[in-house]
Protein backbone atom coordinates (compact mmCIF):
# COMPACT_ATOMS: atom_id res chain seq x y z
CA UNK A 1 0.00 0.00 0.00
CA UNK A 2 1.56 3.38 -1.06
CA UNK A 3 0.63 6.45 1.07
CA UNK A 4 0.99 10.18 -0.05
CA UNK A 5 0.53 13.10 2.21
CA UNK A 6 0.05 16.80 1.73
CA UNK A 7 -0.85 20.02 4.11
CA UNK A 8 -2.58 22.22 2.45
CA UNK A 9 -2.54 26.22 4.05
CA UNK A 10 -5.73 27.76 3.54
CA UNK A 11 -5.23 29.74 0.81
CA UNK A 12 -7.15 29.47 -2.67
CA UNK A 13 -4.12 30.12 -5.08
CA UNK A 14 -2.55 26.72 -2.92
CA UNK A 15 -5.23 24.72 -4.59
CA UNK A 16 -3.21 24.86 -7.92
CA UNK A 17 -0.21 22.80 -5.90
CA UNK A 18 -3.28 20.66 -4.88
CA UNK A 19 -3.85 19.32 -8.06
CA UNK A 20 -0.77 18.81 -9.25
CA UNK A 21 0.21 16.68 -6.00
CA UNK A 22 -3.25 14.96 -7.31
CA UNK A 23 -2.54 13.89 -10.48
CA UNK A 24 0.68 12.73 -9.75
CA UNK A 25 -0.10 9.92 -7.89
CA UNK A 26 -3.38 9.16 -10.01
CA UNK A 27 -1.21 9.01 -13.29
CA UNK A 28 0.07 5.72 -11.64
CA UNK A 29 -3.28 3.84 -10.96
CA UNK A 30 -5.90 2.46 -13.72
CA UNK A 31 -8.29 5.59 -13.79
CA UNK A 32 -8.27 7.00 -17.25
CA UNK A 33 -7.11 10.22 -18.00
CA UNK A 34 -11.37 11.77 -17.91
CA UNK A 35 -11.30 9.94 -14.24
CA UNK A 36 -8.26 11.23 -12.99
CA UNK A 37 -9.34 14.65 -14.08
CA UNK A 38 -12.31 14.03 -12.10
CA UNK A 39 -11.30 12.91 -8.60
CA UNK A 40 -8.99 15.82 -8.92
CA UNK A 41 -11.66 18.19 -9.27
CA UNK A 42 -13.75 16.25 -6.41
CA UNK A 43 -10.93 16.55 -3.77
CA UNK A 44 -10.09 20.53 -5.11
CA UNK A 45 -13.73 21.33 -4.49
CA UNK A 46 -14.00 19.81 -1.09
CA UNK A 47 -10.59 21.11 -0.30
CA UNK A 48 -11.76 24.54 -1.90
CA UNK A 49 -15.03 24.40 0.55
CA UNK A 50 -13.01 23.76 3.67
CA UNK A 51 -10.45 26.60 2.53
CA UNK A 52 -13.64 29.40 2.36
CA UNK A 53 -16.07 28.55 4.47
CA UNK A 54 -14.75 26.62 6.93
CA UNK A 55 -11.38 28.70 7.55
CA UNK A 56 -12.28 31.80 5.94
CA UNK A 57 -9.08 31.79 3.67
CA UNK A 58 -6.95 32.13 7.21
CA UNK A 59 -3.46 31.19 5.43
CA UNK A 60 -2.10 30.30 9.05
CA UNK A 61 -4.47 27.56 9.18
CA UNK A 62 -4.24 24.66 7.27
CA UNK A 63 -6.40 20.82 5.95
CA UNK A 64 -4.29 17.31 5.78
CA UNK A 65 -5.25 15.41 2.49
CA UNK A 66 -3.84 11.50 2.32
CA UNK A 67 -3.90 9.54 -0.56
CA UNK A 68 -3.61 5.93 -0.32
CA UNK A 69 -3.83 3.33 -3.15
CA UNK A 70 -5.08 0.16 -1.90
CA UNK A 71 -5.92 -2.98 -3.74
CA UNK A 72 -8.98 -1.92 -5.97
CA UNK A 73 -9.83 0.99 -3.99
CA UNK A 74 -8.23 4.78 -3.76
CA UNK A 75 -8.86 6.54 -0.75
CA UNK A 76 -8.83 10.26 -0.13
CA UNK A 77 -8.91 11.61 3.43
CA UNK A 78 -9.03 15.11 3.99
CA UNK A 79 -8.41 16.48 8.02
CA UNK A 80 -8.85 19.85 9.20
CA UNK A 81 -10.04 21.31 12.88
CA UNK A 82 -12.13 23.68 11.35
CA UNK A 83 -15.92 23.98 11.85
CA UNK A 84 -17.23 20.53 10.84
CA UNK A 85 -18.96 20.23 7.19
CA UNK A 86 -20.65 16.95 6.81
CA UNK A 87 -20.92 16.83 3.39
CA UNK A 88 -22.92 13.61 3.50
CA UNK A 89 -25.73 15.12 5.20
CA UNK A 90 -25.81 18.03 3.03
CA UNK A 91 -28.84 18.29 0.86
CA UNK A 92 -27.22 19.92 -2.58
CA UNK A 93 -29.62 22.01 -4.67
CA UNK A 94 -31.59 21.13 -7.91
CA UNK A 95 -29.24 22.37 -11.15
CA UNK A 96 -32.31 24.11 -12.28
CA UNK A 97 -32.83 26.08 -8.90
CA UNK A 98 -28.95 26.86 -9.06
CA UNK A 99 -29.93 28.73 -12.35
CA UNK A 100 -32.80 30.23 -11.39
CA UNK A 101 -31.30 32.13 -8.48
CA UNK A 102 -28.39 32.92 -10.13
CA UNK A 103 -26.42 31.37 -7.36
CA UNK A 104 -22.79 30.86 -8.23
CA UNK A 105 -21.96 27.99 -5.62
CA UNK A 106 -23.99 24.99 -4.78
CA UNK A 107 -22.69 22.64 -7.90
CA UNK A 108 -19.30 21.73 -6.12
CA UNK A 109 -21.02 18.86 -4.13
CA UNK A 110 -22.97 17.90 -6.53
CA UNK A 111 -19.99 17.49 -8.78
CA UNK A 112 -18.09 15.55 -5.61
CA UNK A 113 -20.88 13.04 -5.17
CA UNK A 114 -21.43 12.66 -8.79
CA UNK A 115 -17.58 11.69 -9.07
CA UNK A 116 -16.92 9.71 -6.08
CA UNK A 117 -18.24 6.20 -5.38
CA UNK A 118 -18.33 6.81 -1.92
CA UNK A 119 -18.07 9.99 0.86
CA UNK A 120 -17.36 9.29 4.53
CA UNK A 121 -17.22 12.13 6.92
CA UNK A 122 -16.79 11.91 11.08
CA UNK A 123 -15.50 14.47 13.34
CA UNK A 124 -13.92 13.41 16.73
CA UNK A 125 -13.04 15.95 18.64
CA UNK A 126 -12.13 18.99 16.88
CA UNK A 127 -10.76 16.68 14.00
CA UNK A 128 -12.91 16.43 11.06
CA UNK A 129 -12.42 13.58 8.60
CA UNK A 130 -14.14 13.26 4.90
CA UNK A 131 -13.08 10.83 3.21
CA UNK A 132 -13.71 10.06 -0.64
CA UNK A 133 -13.68 6.82 -2.74
CA UNK A 134 -12.95 5.83 -5.66
CA UNK A 135 -13.17 2.03 -7.14
CA UNK A 136 -9.67 1.15 -9.28
CA UNK A 137 -10.26 -1.38 -12.00
CA UNK A 138 -7.72 -4.24 -11.88
CA UNK A 139 -4.56 -3.31 -14.14
CA UNK B 1 -2.96 30.82 -13.07
CA UNK B 2 -5.76 32.03 -15.74
CA UNK B 3 -5.15 34.19 -18.71
CA UNK B 4 -8.54 36.07 -20.23
CA UNK B 5 -7.82 37.74 -23.88
CA UNK B 6 -10.72 39.49 -24.83
CA UNK B 7 -11.20 40.20 -28.90
CA UNK B 8 -13.98 41.85 -30.56
CA UNK B 9 -15.20 41.27 -34.06
CA UNK B 10 -18.09 43.31 -35.75
CA UNK B 11 -20.93 40.91 -34.50
CA UNK B 12 -19.59 39.08 -31.40
CA UNK B 13 -16.79 39.11 -29.04
CA UNK B 14 -14.91 36.64 -27.95
CA UNK B 15 -13.49 35.86 -24.32
CA UNK B 16 -10.46 33.09 -24.98
CA UNK B 17 -9.51 31.65 -21.40
CA UNK B 18 -6.25 30.47 -20.90
CA UNK B 19 -4.98 28.23 -18.52
CA UNK B 20 -7.23 27.23 -14.88
CA UNK B 21 -10.58 28.51 -13.48
CA UNK B 22 -10.86 27.87 -9.69
CA UNK B 23 -11.81 29.10 -6.86
CA UNK B 24 -9.05 31.94 -6.53
CA UNK B 25 -9.27 33.45 -9.68
CA UNK B 26 -12.68 32.89 -10.86
CA UNK B 27 -13.74 36.25 -9.52
CA UNK B 28 -11.61 37.47 -12.97
CA UNK B 29 -14.15 35.17 -15.59
CA UNK B 30 -17.05 37.37 -13.65
CA UNK B 31 -15.83 40.35 -14.05
CA UNK B 32 -14.60 39.91 -18.05
CA UNK B 33 -18.16 38.77 -18.68
CA UNK B 34 -19.43 41.64 -16.50
CA UNK B 35 -17.01 44.16 -18.87
CA UNK B 36 -18.52 42.69 -21.82
CA UNK B 37 -22.31 43.05 -20.69
CA UNK B 38 -21.94 46.88 -19.64
CA UNK B 39 -20.65 47.58 -23.26
CA UNK B 40 -23.67 46.62 -24.23
CA UNK B 41 -22.01 43.08 -25.91
CA UNK B 42 -25.10 41.48 -27.91
CA UNK B 43 -23.26 37.72 -28.81
CA UNK B 44 -20.27 36.43 -26.48
CA UNK B 45 -18.07 33.70 -27.57
CA UNK B 46 -16.33 31.82 -24.89
CA UNK B 47 -12.73 30.34 -26.57
CA UNK B 48 -12.17 26.80 -24.16
CA UNK B 49 -9.47 25.67 -26.27
CA UNK B 50 -6.30 26.98 -24.14
CA UNK B 51 -8.93 26.01 -20.88
CA UNK B 52 -7.16 22.91 -19.00
CA UNK B 53 -9.46 22.45 -15.89
CA UNK B 54 -12.39 24.38 -14.78
CA UNK B 55 -13.82 23.92 -10.94
CA UNK B 56 -17.33 24.69 -9.85
CA UNK B 57 -16.54 28.32 -9.26
CA UNK B 58 -15.85 28.57 -12.96
CA UNK B 59 -19.00 26.86 -13.82
CA UNK B 60 -21.04 28.73 -11.33
CA UNK B 61 -20.31 32.22 -13.26
CA UNK B 62 -21.42 30.78 -16.08
CA UNK B 63 -24.31 29.19 -14.73
CA UNK B 64 -25.03 32.56 -13.13
CA UNK B 65 -25.65 34.32 -16.34
CA UNK B 66 -27.50 31.46 -18.28
CA UNK B 67 -31.48 33.38 -17.03
CA UNK B 68 -29.91 37.43 -17.34
CA UNK B 69 -28.46 36.35 -20.66
CA UNK B 70 -32.07 34.90 -21.95
CA UNK B 71 -34.03 37.79 -20.81
CA UNK B 72 -31.51 40.34 -21.97
CA UNK B 73 -31.25 38.36 -25.16
CA UNK B 74 -27.65 38.00 -25.27
CA UNK B 75 -25.94 34.84 -26.52
CA UNK B 76 -23.37 32.77 -25.46
CA UNK B 77 -21.57 29.89 -26.66
CA UNK B 78 -18.44 28.17 -25.99
CA UNK B 79 -16.24 26.33 -28.29
CA UNK B 80 -13.22 23.82 -28.53
CA UNK B 81 -13.48 22.34 -24.63
CA UNK B 82 -11.14 19.73 -24.54
CA UNK B 83 -12.96 16.46 -23.64
CA UNK B 84 -11.84 16.48 -19.98
CA UNK B 85 -12.89 19.63 -19.90
CA UNK B 86 -16.23 19.28 -21.32
CA UNK B 87 -16.95 15.90 -19.18
CA UNK B 88 -17.37 18.11 -16.30
CA UNK B 89 -20.03 20.34 -17.98
CA UNK B 90 -21.57 16.94 -19.25
CA UNK B 91 -21.55 15.92 -15.38
CA UNK B 92 -23.99 18.97 -14.46
CA UNK B 93 -26.10 18.70 -16.97
CA UNK B 94 -24.62 22.40 -18.63
CA UNK B 95 -24.03 20.87 -21.97
CA UNK B 96 -27.96 21.26 -21.50
CA UNK B 97 -28.52 24.94 -20.47
CA UNK B 98 -25.25 25.78 -22.58
CA UNK B 99 -24.33 26.08 -25.62
CA UNK B 100 -21.90 24.62 -26.14
CA UNK B 101 -20.27 24.07 -29.57
CA UNK B 102 -16.78 21.79 -30.73
CA UNK B 103 -15.14 24.59 -32.82
CA UNK B 104 -15.22 28.61 -33.56
CA UNK B 105 -16.65 28.00 -36.82
CA UNK B 106 -19.72 26.30 -35.56
CA UNK B 107 -20.01 28.68 -32.58
CA UNK B 108 -20.30 31.86 -35.07
CA UNK B 109 -23.26 30.16 -36.47
CA UNK B 110 -25.30 30.05 -33.64
CA UNK B 111 -25.48 33.66 -33.36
Amino acid sequence: MMKYELKLYCETSRLSDLRNFLNKILQDTSLSEIEQHQVTLAVDEVCANLIIHSHGCNSNESIQISVEKEKGLLKIEITDSGDGFNITEYVEPEIAQVKKAKRKGGLGIILVKKIMDKIEFETSGLQNTCRLFKNLKSK
Amino acid sequence: MLKIETSKNSNYTTIKLIGEVDASNSVELDEAIVALVETDTKNILVDGSQLEYISSAGLGVFMSYIEDFNEKKIGLVIFGLNEKVFHVFQILGLDQLINIKSSKEDAVMEL
